[in-house]
Formats: structure tokens, C-alpha cells, sequence
């Protein structure tokens, strides 16, 4: 790894000035993604600012209205360990813990999780292959290379990558909020908005800017919450990245879907939403699997797949499937 | 400008792509930033290993599995992918596992750190390591500190009840009962095994959870 320094935060107010002067400046929690990216030549900070020891950033608290507030600092394997977060919210537990392994998930922090960088190989690799994401401007090696593991949705000819967080997708489908600290004080930014689609600049994952501090992520108290699952399907068993993931969340009466929430992973640059498919999936009897597929299928109008990655289409929409059964389930 | 850190493999495209140095832009180490006294571009760090108090000066780019072999010497974390994907460096930090190739020695002044060498008590092997030897858990031997550091924070994390991905209902407790074969194969998946001595680690595993 190339020189660097070190410091450590005291207070967010002193970081968060640090951050938005210095352009050279990361911080770093747990760093198991920062580290690789170093590691490959993917981020040279000249400085690094470990801000584990900022306080009250490691809680998991429920919140006077229901919803749960998890420190942004709270560690992966601390979040999927929580009682309350499994018993309310076991499809945020199941996406912690079909991802990583149980060393990284006792690294890695919850904002870190969600602000990895795509696991894409042309980005990671050491070489400066073309990435825009990696360059601006020097193109996309994936969008006519080996993309079979890239996006079916939203993607665009600058970058074709796809977010790598599996409990990002599930926080997506709960219309969770990232509280974010910034120079002009605090902000909640909804899930479905903090990830960006490439367009033409790919090199920004999200919407933060300098000086910005996740310091929490808070997941609204949701009815659909216990009947909820997550379902990972990857090319080994296990410590991998989904090739496709869904997340679903599902009220009924009786057999019938009452109100179901419904975000995939693998697919796109961000965690997809599907909305289309949420309001056909309402009124849909439990045991109806062709009613099922079809409404699903309205979320997969504008999916365009690439040379290597067709058979996604396909494989993604029975997961989404399998996974409303599942949830549907355990209503 | 300085030319050094030669990685051999590039990771698309197999062996082709041999690396001559890479060009580092010249450091710029701040002198106001004194917390951590980096004058000579080290710092110093205290540490508790394998429960003896440990001083020693670190570059702050050094990860704490090249300090812990190439300044204290505790050469049983083992170095292979220093990509996270392998498991072989795994140690403990406050008795969890962690793996020492993706984090810094700087961020755990003060830690309390176990590592292979730190398991046995008065040259007896930890009931563990027995059954690794007992069970034929190893072959060439390179994976198996990481397989048993990891196996005994793994053992511990279930007794605290947590789940896993092989969980059916993780929204029950879990019981240490519960501890299947299955369970242990997916707690024990960010160790990888080259010569593939699954079935016997599982087996070591299994027998060293009745003994601990």
C-alpha cells in the first residue's frame, strides 16, 4: 500500500471539517473495503481519519415510534445478532448473514456496508484497465467484455457494474433512511435516493458529498416487517456476492397479499426497487403462482440484458418468486 | 518519487500481467499531525498479544497481520490472498475473529490480540489443536491457524446464540444444540481450504465443541 497518515476523530464536528477541506482525506471503520481498494490501487487517500471512536455511533436502539436506529459504527455481526432486528425485521438479519463471512461481518461497519464499491473485476483490477468508475473517461471495459455477473436494469454505456451490499437491498425494500451529518447539520436521506444510477458519471456511487458522516441508519417501523425474507442465490454455496438477491416484506388477509415490498440485488448499480410489481402483487392470492409471475413480470418490462447476462432475466424473477412465497409464508 | 511493492499477479487475465513497480507520489506527512508522533513516518503502538503487553513502531499503512509477523515475529497467521477471501490470517481482537490482513496495526492501540501461538497452555495443546491433529484436519497445514482461530470464536459466537445463514428461524434463539454440520460448514465458509480437508475440519470442529 502507498504512504499514508493516520488520525483519529474525536468529534464528528472536527472530522466532518476535516473531510469537506481535504480531498486526499478518507475516513475508515472497519476498512475491509477501504483496505482492498488500497490494496488495488482503487482509492489513495493520503490520510486516513479512523473515526471508531466518534461516540454514540455503535447503538442499536429502538426509537420512540416503532422504528429502530442502527449507529452507523454498529458492527454487521452485532446488527444480525440483534434480538429485536430478528424478531421485527428478520429479512434484515438474513441479508447480514448470507453476506461476507463471520470474520468481515465482525469488521465491518453498517455505513461502510452500505458505501462498498462494486465488486465489478475491471474495476478492482490493479491494471487501470478502462472504468469509468475507476477514470472518468476512460471507458467501460465491462459494457462489451465479461459482464455476466453485471446489471439488467438501469445501467448505461459508461458503467454496467452493479452495487455489491446485500443489506442494502433489504433496507431498500423497507424504505429505510441513511442519517447523514454534514457541514449544514443533519439530513435523512430515503434509501431508494442514496444509491445513483451511473448515467454518465459513474465514479459517484451515492449522493454524498465531501464532509458528509453517515451516523446512523434508521428503518421505520413496517407491518410487513415479520413476514419478511431474504433470498441470496450466488455461484457457491457460500462467502459470496449475489449473482441475483431478493428482498421481500409481505403483509396478507388470509391468503391474499395485503401490501408487499419487494427491492432485488445483483441487477443494477443500485438496489432495485420494484415498484411495479409491489402494486400488481396486491390482492394476489398466496397460491396462485401464475398470478404471482405475472405480476412480477411488470417489473421486468424495461430490463435489458448484455452479451453474458441474459439468463438474469429470467433467474431474477423466479427468485423474486420464491422469495414472496417464502415471505408470504411466514405471515 | 519511489519505486517499490511488486505484486506478481494481476487478477484479470491470469498470469500475463508482471508488474515492474508502481510510481507512489512523494509522502506527505503533515508534522502538525502529531497525535500519533509520526515524525519518521512510524508510530508507535502498544498492543497486548497472546496476553504479554507489546510495543512497537508501525508505519501507519501497515496491516496488522505484517506487523504481528514481521515485527513481533508471530509467524502462525499466515499471509495467502491479503484480499479478505481466504481466512488464513484470521486472529482474534477482544475475542473476536477478525481477519488481520484487511486492517490496520494503528487502529488497535491498546487491543488485546490472540493469535495461534497464544492457545497453548504450558506446551498442552488447546483442546482444538488436538482434534485438528486427532481428526487429520490439515494436509500442507497453511489454512490451519485461520481454521482454528476462526473454529474458536465460531464455537463462542454460537454459545452467545447467534444465527447464521444456515439458520431455518432466525428469529428464535439459537441454541448451542443447534450447532449442526451444516451450521459449522457455513460459519466456518471464510476458510478456505486448498487441499480441501472440508469433511475432517468439520469432524475436528464437531468433536472440539463437546470438549470446550
Amino acid at each position: 500500500m502507498h504512504p499514508l497518515t493516520y488520525s483519529r476523530a474525536a468529534d464528528p464536528a472536527a472530522a466532518i471539517a476535516a473531510h469537506a477541506q481535504d480531498p486526499h482525506l478518507a475516513f475508515i471503520a472497519g476498512g475491509t473495503d477501504l483496505l482492498g481498494l488500497m490494496k488495488d490501487r482503487a482509492a489513495l487517500p493520503d490520510r486516513l481519519m479512523d473515526i471508531n471512536g466518534l461516540p454514540d455511533m455503535a447503538r442499536i436502539e429502538v426509537l420512540r415510534d416503532g422504528g429502530v436506529r442502527i449507529g452507523a459504527l454498529a458492527r454487521m455481526s452485532d446488527v444480525a445478532a440483534d434480538e429485536e432486528i430478528r424478531r421485527r425485521f428478520p429479512v434484515i438479519t438474513e441479508s447480514l448473514l448470507f453476506a461476507a463471512s463471520g470474520q468481515l461481518r465482525n469488521m465491518a461497519s453498517m455505513g461502510g456496508n452500505i458505501m462498498q464499491r462494486t465488486r465489478c473485476a475491471y474495476f478492482r483490477d490493479e491494471d487501470d484497465l478502462p472504468c469509468n468508475k475507476r477514470k472518468p473517461g476512460s471507458g467501460c471495459a465491462a459494457r462489451h467484455g465479461l459482464n455476466r455477473l453485471h446489471a439488467i436494469f438501469g445501467w448505461s454505456d459508461e458503467c454496467v457494474a452493479t452495487h455489491p451490499s446485500d443489506v442494502a437491498v433489504a433496507l431498500s425494500a423497507l424504505d429505510a433512511k441513511v442519517v447523514v451529518r454534514g457541514r449544514n447539520g443533519e439530513r435523512s436521506i430515503s434509501f431508494t435516493e442514496f444509491h445513483r444510477l451511473p448515467g454518465n458519471t459513474p465514479n459517484r456511487d451515492n449522493v454524498l458529498d465531501r464532509g458528509d458522516l453517515i451516523v446512523a441508519i434508521e428503518v421505520p417501523d413496517r407491518i410487513e416487517g415479520r413476514a419478511s425474507h431474504y433470498l441470496k442465490l450466488r455461484d457457491r454455496e457460500s462467502y459470496e456476492f449475489a449473482l441475483v438477491s431478493a428482498a421481500v416484506a409481505v403483509a396478507t388477509n388470509g391468503l391474499r397479499i395485503g401490501s408487499v415490498r419487494l427491492a432485488m440485488g445483483g441487477v443494477a448499480h443500485k438496489p432495485w426497487r420494484l415498484t411495479e410489481a409491489e402494486s400488481a402483487l396486491r390482492g394476489v392470492s398466496l397460491d396462485d403462482v401464475q398470478a404471482l409471475r405475472t405480476a412480477i413480470a411488470t417489473s421486468f418490462v424495461d430490463a435489458r440484458p448484455l452479451a453474458h447476462n441474459t439468463f438474469k432475466i429470467e433467474l431474477a424473477q423466479r427468485v423474486a418468486l420464491r422469495a414472496v412465497q417464502i415471505a408470504g409464508a411466514r405471515a | 518519487m519511489v519505486y517499490l511493492f511488486v505484486r506478481p499477479l494481476g487478477r484479470i487475465g491470469g498470469t500475463k500481467n508482471f508488474h515492474a513497480g508502481v510510481e507512489l507520489r512523494p509522502n506527505e506527512m503533515n508534522e502538525s499531525d502529531t497525535e500519533e508522533r509520526q515524525r519518521d513516518g512510524r508510530v508507535h503502538l502498544s498492543m497486548k498479544v497472546n496476553g504479554a503487553l507489546r510495543s512497537l513502531k508501525v508505519e501507519p499503512r501497515m496491516t496488522l497481520l505484517d506487523a504481528l509477523r514481521e515485527e513481533l515475529g508471530l509467524t502462525g497467521p499466515k499471509k495467502s490472498c491479503d484480499r479478505g477471501e481466504c481466512g488464513a490470517c484470521t486472529v482474534h481482537i477482544e475475542g473476536r475473529r477478525i481477519l488481520s490482513c484487511m486492517t490496520l496495526a494503528v487502529m488497535h492501540e491498546g487491543k488485546q490480540i490472540t493469535t495461534i501461538e497464544g492457545l497453548e497452555r504450558d506446551g498442552r495443546l488447546h483442546p482444538l489443536q488436538q482434534a485438528f491433529i486427532e481428526h487429520d484436519g490439515f494436509q500442507c497445514g497453511f489454512c490451519t491457524s485461520g481454521q482454528i482461530m476462526s473454529a474458536l470464536a465460531m464455537i463462542q459466537e454460537a454459545k452467545a446464540g447467534w444465527p447464521s445463514a444456515a439458520t431455518a428461524d432466525v428469529t428464535k434463539p439459537f441454541a448451542t444444540a443447534d450447532l449442526s454440520e451444516a451450521e459449522i460448514r457455513e460459519r466456518m465458509s471464510g476458510n478456505l481450504c486448498r487441499c480441501s480437508c472440508y469433511p475432517n475440519i468439520v469432524d475436528a470442529v464437531v468433536d472440539a465443541t463437546r470438549r470446550i
